[in-house]
């Protein structure tokens, strides 16, 4: 089995996100990271790779993103994958969540995974779908924010949280499955893997490379055209209390409570 | 001509809310745009009545196909069919879960635009603007869409329900063609209830655990302050801790759980992602106890606590009752 993880560079979560009002593009100035979510999407892979239940020939990064974004590579080989490509190019920057998801099929076309993964959402895109893009595009059965997957050789037992409870469903491979935060706890990398991941191979590919379409990525192709933003309606800022002395810390909240006759 | 066609979720043979909420929205844009709202179910044996009865809601027609329920890729299928022979102009969906993968598998089928987390749709020169939150709401974008198709994805409760008393709608059955690879999921078993069966939506005072509450057993100290409440106050949670398998599904709040306003919400750990601030932002009044002073939840509540809570949590369930008495 060949497994694909789809990883993004996102913000670190310290750094306060920003949009330019003029473009509505990002900020992507300030230090980056992993998305925190698509580490659980690497692990998930580790665990089908160790529990044996059906063998894993290799696990392969991919991302698109600007030339900074090999750092996210480097940190998901860190975590385990064996290589790692970058779809790496001017034409799709700015693309929208569709034209995104069709870039990314594109470039996992080449590699014919069994599986692909990702993660349940990104930290500065939060859109929560591009799996469900990515696998229509590969014409490959699909379900997000799966907390459980135990695999068997043709086919995946996927447990979820949706709208009336938990749902399990059996999905054939080759197939896109966005786990959710719950199926695990990442590991942490260890030194070794850390300094080793630079000398693991990194392909870098155009879109003319993995076939893409120059007509339908970009920002200026993106049928989601954006055309302004706004502040949100201004909002009276709730009182704060730091806990200092818990005794009056909890004297003030209960004489709170007590004004709006909540007790 | 600008029609809408609106995706419905039922379950047990009821219409989920959100999605009459969405219907009713697609009425009322739809007749801004000169067009009609339509409506799709999916199922096996949906039942006539239950389609027909989103004509109160303001669809025109409601089309129903016969599939596979409770999955996404079948519903792509049947409305990327609805929509070419219906010539649609927008597909609308009300916040939840299975219609964020709906929409976007299909504005991958149509190569159509797509926004999700929409709180706010307006109609401007016979087009749909969009509104979304970004950067965990601290902006709002909005978007045009430059395909002949517009895909609309709500936020949880965004779309206010708003019944029109037009009655029943004609009921039309849509035969479309399942693709293989939406063939390729199959549900085992659908809304699995885990936990207890409590009752968080009628009381007046909720008690909130999240994951800052390390473990299951952490939640003894919201019960013991819901307690103390006591009256009408019960214990509620997050997906983080429900995932988890440390409190009953029953008890979550949010996207994919319930929607709750009571008169006081008290969360204790919990960071306030907008998948639970969507079910409880409508809170009479919200108490935040965190020890992060830059957690989310401190941005739309009433009295922030920054804090531990597994010493404040004692004392105030000790303070509460003591007040109660006297
Ligand atoms: C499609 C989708 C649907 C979702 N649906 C839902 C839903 O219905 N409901 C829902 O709740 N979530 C939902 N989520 C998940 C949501 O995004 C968050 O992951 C979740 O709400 C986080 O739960 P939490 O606040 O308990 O945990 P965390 O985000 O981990 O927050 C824990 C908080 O506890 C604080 N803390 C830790 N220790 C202490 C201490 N000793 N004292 C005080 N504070 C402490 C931390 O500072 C932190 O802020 C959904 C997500 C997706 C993608
Ligand atoms: N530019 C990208 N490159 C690779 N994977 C991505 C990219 N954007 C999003 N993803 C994947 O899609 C998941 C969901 O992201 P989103 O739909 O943006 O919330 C992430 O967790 C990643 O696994």
């Amino acid at each position: 089995m060949k497994i694909c993880v789809l990883v993004k560079e996102v913000p670190d979560a310290a750094v306060e996100k920003r949009i330019d009002l003029s473009t509505g593009r990002m900020d992507r100035s300030g230090e980056k990271n992993l998305n925190p979510y698509d580490t659980h999407a690497i692990e998930a892979a580790m665990q089908i790779k160790e529990g044996g239940a059906v063998p894993v020939e290799e696990i392969v990064a991919v991302t698109m993103g600007p030339d900074s974004a090999v750092r996210a590579l480097h940190k998901a080989v860190s975590l385990g994958a064996d290589r790692s490509v970058h779809l790496s190019d001017e034409v799709v920057a700015g693309s929208d969540v569709a034209a995104t998801g069709y870039a990314l099929a594109k470039t996992l076309q080449r590699e014919s995974p069994d599986l692909v993964l990702l993660g349940q959402q990104s930290d500065d895109g939060e859109c929560y779908t591009i799996g469900a893009v990515v696998a229509e595009h590969l014409g490959m059965p699909s379900l997000t924010q799966v907390i459980k997957m135990d695999v068997a050789p043709e086919s995946l037992r996927c447990e979820r949280q949706a709208e009336y409870g938990y749902d399990t469903v059996e999905v054939r491979l080759p197939a896109v499955i966005s786990v959710g935060d719950a199926i695990n706890e990442p590991r942490y990398p260890s030194l070794k893997a850390i300094m080793g991941a630079k000398k693991k191979p990194l392909e870098t590919v155009t879109a003319a490379d993995v076939e893409i379409d120059p007509g339908k990525v970009g920002g200026d192709n993106s049928a989601a055209h954006w055309i302004a933003a706004k502040a949100p309606p201004a909002k009276a800022a709730g009182e704060i209390i730091e806990d200092e002395d818990t005794g009056e810390t909890v004297e003030r909240i209960v004489a709170w409570l007590d004004e709006r006759k909540l007790i | 001509m600008a029609d809408i066609l609106v995706y419905a979720l039922h379950y047990e043979g009821a219409i989920n809310k959100n999605s009459l909420g969405a219907v009713s929205e697609g009425a009322r844009l739809a007749a801004e745009l000169g067009g009609e709202a339509h409506a799709i179910l999916l199922g096996t044996d949906v039942p006539d009545e239950l389609a027909a009865s989103l004509g109160n809601y303001g669809a025109k027609k409601v089309l129903v196909a016969e599939g596979p329920e409770g999955l996404a890729q079948p519903l792509v299928d049947a409305m990327a069919k609805a929509i070419d022979d219906g010539g649609y102009s927008y597909a609308l969906f009300g916040g939840g879960l299975l219609g964020f993968e709906i929409g976007a598998g299909l504005a991958a089928r149509l190569g159509a635009g797509v926004v999700m987390e929409v709180t706010n749709v307006r109609a401007e020169d016979g087009e749909l603007i969009a509104e979304r939150p970004i950067l965990g709401d601290s902006a709002i974008s909005e978007i045009r869409y430059r395909s002949s198709v517009g895909i609309v994805i709500g936020r949880l409760n965004a779309f206010e329900i708003a019944e029109t008393g037009a009655g029943a709608a004609p009921v039309e059955q849509l035969e479309f063609e399942l693709s293989p690879h939406a063939g390729g999921a199959t549900m085992v078993t659908r809304g699995e209830q885990r936990g207890a069966d409590v009752d968080i939506e009628g009381a007046d005072i909720l008690v909130a655990g999240g994951r800052g509450l390390g473990k299951a057993e952490g939640f003894q100290l919201c019960e013991d302050l819901a307690a103390a409440f006591g009256g009408n106050s019960a214990v509620a949670a997050t997906r983080a801790v429900v995932d988890a398998g440390w409190y009953p599904y029953a008890a979550q709040i949010g996207q994919t759980g319930k929607t709750v306003s009571p008169k006081l919400y008290l969360a204790a750990g919990i960071s306030g992602a907008i998948q639970h601030k969507v079910g409880m932002q409508a809170s009479e009044n919200i108490v935040a106890i965190n020890k992060d002073a830059n957690a989310p939840i401190f941005e739309f509540s009433d009295l922030g606590v920054v804090g531990d809570l597994n010493k404040i949590l004692p004392k105030l369930t000790e303070a509460v009752k003591a007040k109660k008495g006297s």
